[in-house]
């Protein structure tokens, strides 16, 4: 049980996290913009997410916390 | 107390250890090279730091850096050197950092030469570095003064948070006088407020900058210094008067020249001509007063300056052009004789 | 459920001036945890270069200085000596460590000063708009090499690790990469070696960083990144040059000229 966090307002939409994750479940969004107008990043399969962290590895904004 | 016959560059140094100079980053260059030398010598006995630097753009910034934690630094040249160090002038100025700065100026322009200068007199009252900014300027006239005003500079620089410079001359750096070196308790000025020296989890992180990209904020920062600077214009001005309350030509002269213009004011008075002597310790705040006090029965003013002309322009502005000011210089390096100004002024004193 | 990931404490929470994608963050982000992991903030003094990450003085929470440009590792020597129980890092971009600062980065390392230097590396001036730097590689097109950089004109790159490992006074040298989770394990590591060496009075340490520049290069970031693997690291060669804790020229990847 893991989970990854966006915080969507730092999100720059960079999409660096999506090629990080071995799990292939860290997408952009495609319609949401956050205030800042970037389609920010999420989780599309919280289930899956295996804590690696290797998304917030990855972000150049420290915009994503992980837990498990 | 103790009289030691020192050279005036190792006199600057001496004294800067004193008054609690922790730190000289300098580069070598004649005429102030002894001074270097003999922070190298003295500097790690008294628990200090000297490191030559890789060049004068180098020993300014590491000036920076030390000045950034607290600690009084400072870094000596002379003219060439210290056209190299404007940039970092300026960054110690915007970034309201106290440091001295000793320029023991050679002629030039360009390469110049090695004997004594006062050319750089609009370089550092006006413009060493860009933007809007001042510096202290002493300008000493003997090794005692060089004493006396590098302790003063680095008292002043830490009150006012700014760079100070001691405007010397091949001259007195090269030449030996007796100097006593009073006893100095060093002001301590709190700089807790704002030194970067590490935070030690006790306090916000403090940051040295002078970057501003509001316009606003820049502005701002620059009318804060500048009222700063209308406080110094009041209260830091210095001068030497003499003979001045019944004279009818003010002879104006700072620094080594001033010793010349003496001799050739008491050659005028002996001859009858009833010349005084001005001479401005401070050339930045120029003492405006206490020229117009000195001036105020003269007829006429003569500015003799090793350069072809510079603080003449700041006398002229001084007494708002109201009486007539001449100008009497040698430049090079070439030192102006005591006949020469009687000359001008017995010139000046025929016209009258 | 344990947090397993979060921003490290020094490293100040706040957005960040930089585009999208741009890799600053990401070293930032593990010079902070470098930082938070051995317990040195408050005695921490960074210097600031001048160039995109001119003001990263507002990101790191340690006391930080801002000098002018080249000149931090001038400004980080003054630091050092009047100060020698702190650490002391600088900050630099290519442009101001390999160009204007040249004289700078080759006497602080000769001389062994004991400080870090953080070196990002990403071909190119950011802050001025994309001008050619001194490490832009051989036919990139930059705004002064609209035709790409063409050393008949321009001359060639400085390979800095290279360079400065042949330096006595340089203690650690060592070239890496922020462009996969992988690589960016490796640049955390040669940071905190870097400053184990500045605790251990080992003298000069620089990581140089290669980074990207996604906005100046017109490239999305993930084709940003792509550059950096197929283009930059053939150039500059990941690994370590000079180690003195251990042996020299050891784990280089051969080059490619």
């Amino acid at each position: 049980m893991a989970k990854m966090t966006v915080i969507t307002e730092r999100c720059k939409g960079c999409g660096l996290c999506t090629a990080a994750c071995p799990k292939k479940i860290v997408s952009l969004q495609k319609e949401k913009r956050n205030k800042k107008g970037y389609f920010y990043a999420e989780c599309t399969d919280q289930s899956a997410c295996i804590g690696c962290a290797m998304c917030a590895m990855m972000c150049p904004d420290c915009a994503i916390t992980v837990e498990k | 107390m103790e009289r030691n016959l020192m050279k005036g560059n190792e006199a600057l140094a001496e004294a800067a250890i004193r008054a609690g100079c922790k730190c000289f980053f300098g580069y070598p260059i004649t005429p102030q090279t002894e001074l270097a030398a003999y922070m190298a010598k003295r500097m790690h006995k008294a628990g200090g730091v000297f490191l030559q630097a890789e060049s004068e753009i180098a020993a300014i910034n590491m000036v920076l850096g030390a000045a950034s934690t607290g600690v009084r630094a400072m870094t000596s040249s002379s003219s060439p050197g210290v056209s190299l160090k404007s940039e970092g002038v300026s960054y110690i100025a915007g970034s309201d950092l106290p440091a001295v700065i000793i320029n023991v100026e050679r002629g030039g322009p360009g390469l110049g030469g090695i004997q004594p200068s006062q050319a750089d007199y609009w370089q550092a009252t006006k413009a060493l570095g860009h933007g809007d900014f001042q510096l202290l300027v002493y300008a000493p006239a003997s090794v005692q003064e060089m004493v006396d005003y590098v302790v003063k500079a680095f008292d002043r620089a830490d009150k006012y948070r700014m760079p100070a410079m001691i405007l010397a001359d091949g001259l007195l750096g090269q030449m030996m006088e007796p100097v006593t070196f009073p006893e100095i308790n060093p002001n301590a000025y709190d700089k807790s407020g704002w030194a970067a020296n590490g935070h030690k989890n006790a306090r916000e992180h403090h940051i040295i900058n002078s970057l501003y990209l509001k316009p606003e904020e820049l502005e701002k920062s620059i009318t804060d210094r500048f009222k700063k600077y209308d406080i110094i214009k009041e209260t830091e001005t210095e001068a030497e008067l003499y003979l001045t309350e019944d004279c009818d030509i003010l002879v104006c002269a700072f620094g080594a020249t001033a010793r010349v213009v003496k001799s050739a004011v008491n050659d005028a008075r002996a001859q009858g001509i009833k010349a005084g002597l001005f001479r401005p310790k401070t050339l930045w705040p120029f003492p405006v007063k206490e020229i117009n006090e000195a001036a105020k029965n003269a007829k006429a003013l003569l500015s003799v300056e090793m350069s072809m002309g510079q603080m003449v322009d700041d006398i002229k502005l001084a007494i708002n052009c109201s009486k007539p000011v001449h100008f009497f210089g040698r430049t090079g390096g070439v030192i102006p004789t005591p006949a020469e100004v009687l000359d001008e002024i017995k010139k000046i004193g025929g016209n009258l | 459920m344990a947090v397993v990931f979060e921003r490290p404490k020094s490293l100040i929470d706040i957005p960040t001036h930089y585009c999208p994608g741009c890799t600053h963050g990401i070293v930032h982000r593990i010079l902070c945890e470098v930082i938070d992991e051995m317990g040195i903030e408050g005695d921490t003094i960074g210097v600031c270069p001048v160039g995109c990450s001119v003001m990263a003085y507002d990101y790191f929470n340690c006391d930080m200085i801002e000098a002018a440009h080249g000149r931090a590792p001038a400004v980080a020597t003054g630091v050092k000596r009047t100060n020698p129980d702190k650490y002391v890092f600088t900050y630099q971009g290519d442009g101001d460590l390999a160009a204007i600062g040249t004289a700078e980065t080759v006497h602080v390392a000769t001389r062994g000063e004991n400080i870090v230097v953080i070196f990002i590396n990403n071909t190119i001036y950011g802050m001025t708009g994309g001008q050619m730097a001194p490490t832009t590689i051989p036919g990139q097109v930059t705004q002064t090499t609209p035709f790409g950089r063409d050393p008949q004109l321009a001359g060639f790159p400085v390979r800095v690790c290279e360079m400065l490992s042949t330096l006595t006074g340089t203690a650690l040298a060592q070239r890496v990469a922020v462009d996969s989770v992988p690589h960016i394990r490796e640049a955390k590591k040669a940071i905190r070696k870097a400053f184990e060496n500045q605790k251990a009075g080992r003298g000069f340490s620089i990581v140089e960083v290669l980074s990207t520049c996604p906005t100046n290069w017109g490239l999305a970031p993930l084709d940003a990144i792509k550059r950096l693997q197929d283009e930059m690291i053939p150039y500059y060669p990941l690994g370590v040059y000079k180690d003195v804790t251990e042996g020299v020229f050891e784990n280089v990847q051969g080059g490619n000229e």
